[in-house]
């Protein structure tokens, strides 16, 4: 049997499209998932703060996994748990491998990629030092703490103020240990302000911004010392500036890549500025039939984008097994001054509805401030924004008039002071 | 007068709230912020999330939450009582571990069904 559509991975963009791709008519409907349950990495997320823009209220990850896993529930969509992707090809042929049933090719009209993202390890940004256990990173850590049931250290340093770092840093509190220090390189905070407040200052863990940990020292195989040194404006130690700390526990929140190993290997055009890849107006990659969704395509601040999103791409699979595939030519969106990618890269004008979605991220604090859309010299539109940082994704609607007027073939978005 | 920034969104308004008078919050650019300021300083809360033990289950630890914002000092007593909880499989989410936990109107729930 070939399937209407297979989608990669069972976390929030994969349970989104498979939802939205069933309401738009498709019948024959695969999820294929690796771990032993659906909801992804929510499951982890114990803490609350998901769903205020879609469900207008404060859900736990689980919870706002279950919503979704609920919806699914009362679909014909069929899942496949504990199931690894091992390959997947532009014949829409998708290879998985499990204990259960062992090797099979599938068959697909359509596939959506939505296998996430992974964490940035010690081994990505080279810390000098040891070698010892104890190293984690902070999205590990909180998979052992939250559903193993492993508390993994009681007196810790964590480097990076991501938001998944600032998580933990309360999370180990709660749970008895004691949280040092969060060290961050950047001279700005990545989380959210929120997250400063109830995760560092609630507890009184000092936030070192201009710092990172120099040395690693291990006693008996285990993590006993770091080093933290100021950097100056090179991001180069300030000899003498060094803190000292007897933790038993690194943490790392250093950031995540989104994970395309299989994306690549199908041949698919990959973006070097998002890790991720190349997408249309309706996410639809460079292969025709092959869309891709959420995290896999660009790291997102919120879930509650990634499952609105993962609709769009769930309901352009639909239309591309029911209608055939989208015709037109295509605009190339660039990123201008100050504006670090766009998420789509191009939009072909005569497949957009009433107008078209663009994400990005600044690339610096900006206060008063307006994000300028020209082609050429010629401005289209401008959008007034009170605020704006590279740790939130920012996103503006296109309308498809403005569009439709526009005969050059790129365009370009950009942001500055107003 | 303690300062604060503001969290309500992501402006991070710098906020001045005035113990003495009343509580009254000034450097806000919205009537949510003065909001904030005043609870935060006069009477902060917070939802608290944790797990308690599981047996028989998928995972070895259930997730719970308060299911109101509970008073910030009492963060560390509701998990010293959380402690002493340990739940059979299966669970549903919404299902009250705790009543009224620690003296509060709050109840502890389970998040997920395992």
């Amino acid at each position: 049997m070939t399937y209407d559509l297979i989608v990669v991975g069972g976390g929030p963009a994969g349970l989104a499209a498979a939802c939205s791709a069933w309401e738009k008519g498709l019948k024959h409907i695969l999820i294929v998932e690796r771990d032993k349950e659906l909801g992804g990495i929510l499951n982890q997320c114990i803490h609350n703060g998901f769903g205020l823009h879609r469900f207008k209220e404060e859900l736990t990850g689980p919870e706002y996994a279950g919503r979704f896993i609920k919806m699914l529930g009362d679909t014909g969509v069929e899942v496949m748990l504990d199931t690894m992707v091992l390959e997947i090809n532009a014949r829409h042929e998708v290879h998985v491998i499990s204990a259960a049933k062992g090797y099979e090719v599938l068959e697909a009209k359509s596939i959506v990629l939505a296998m996430g993202c992974r964490e940035r390890t010690r081994g990505a940004i080279g810390i000098p030092g040891d070698r010892p256990a104890g190293v984690f990173t902070a999205g590990s850590a909180q998979r052992y703490l939250n559903m193993e049931g492993y508390m993994v250290g009681k007196r810790v340093v964590i480097l990076g103020s991501g938001d998944i770092g600032l998580i933990m840093a309360r999370r180990m509190t709660l749970e008895g240990a004691k949280v040092l220090a969060c060290v961050e390189l950047m001279p700005y905070s990545g989380g959210l302000m929120r997250n400063i407040v109830q995760c560092l200052q609630d507890w009184d863990i000092p936030l070192y911004l201009s710092h990172t940990i120099t040395d690693i020292v291990a006693t008996n195989g285990r993590v006993s010392h770091v080093t933290v040194h100021k950097l100056d404006e090179n991001r180069q130690p300030i000899p003498g500036t060094n803190l000292e700390f007897d933790c038993d526990t690194v943490l790392l929140s250093v950031g995540l890549i989104p994970e395309n190993e299989l994306t690549r290997a199908a041949g698919i055009e990959m973006d070097p500025r998002t890790n991720g890849a190349y997408v249309f107006e309706n996410m639809e990659t460079s292969v025709p039939g092959i869309f891709a969704c959420g995290n896999v395509v660009h790291v997102h601040d919120l879930v509650d984008y990634v499952s609105a999103e993962s609709e769009r791409a769930g309901a352009a699979a639909a239309a591309y097994v029911l209608g055939g595939a989208p015709a037109g030519d295509a605009l190339t969106v660039k990123n201008g001054a100050d504006v670090g990618y766009t998420v789509p890269q191009r939009i072909r004008v005569s497949n957009v509805p009433k107008a078209a979605d663009v994400f990005f991220r600044v690339r610096r604090v900006f206060k008063n401030s307006v994000i300028e859309v020209k082609a050429g010299d010629q401005l289209l539109i401008s959008y007034k924004r009170e605020h704006m940082a590279p740790g939130e994704m920012e996103h503006i609607l296109l309308p498809r008039k403005l569009l439709d007027g526009v005969s050059a073939s790129e365009i370009t978005v950009s942001a500055k002071e107003a | 007068m303690k300062e604060l920034v503001c969290i309500v969104c992501p402006k991070g308004c710098r906020l001045h709230v005035d113990e003495e008078n009343n509580y009254s919050v000034t450097g806000n650019s919205c009537p949510r912020g003065a909001e904030y300021g005043h609870n935060e300083i006069k009477n902060p809360t917070r939802v608290l999330t944790s797990t308690v033990r599981l047996e028989g289950g998928l995972y070895r630890r259930c997730p719970v939450k308060t299911n109101k914002a509970v008073p910030k000092r009492l963060l560390m007593d509701i998990m010293q009582a959380l402690n002493s909880v340990s739940l059979k499989a299966p669970v549903q989410a919404g299902q009250v571990v705790l009543p009224h936990v620690c003296g509060t109107d709050a109840d502890v729930i389970v998040t997920k069904n395992l």
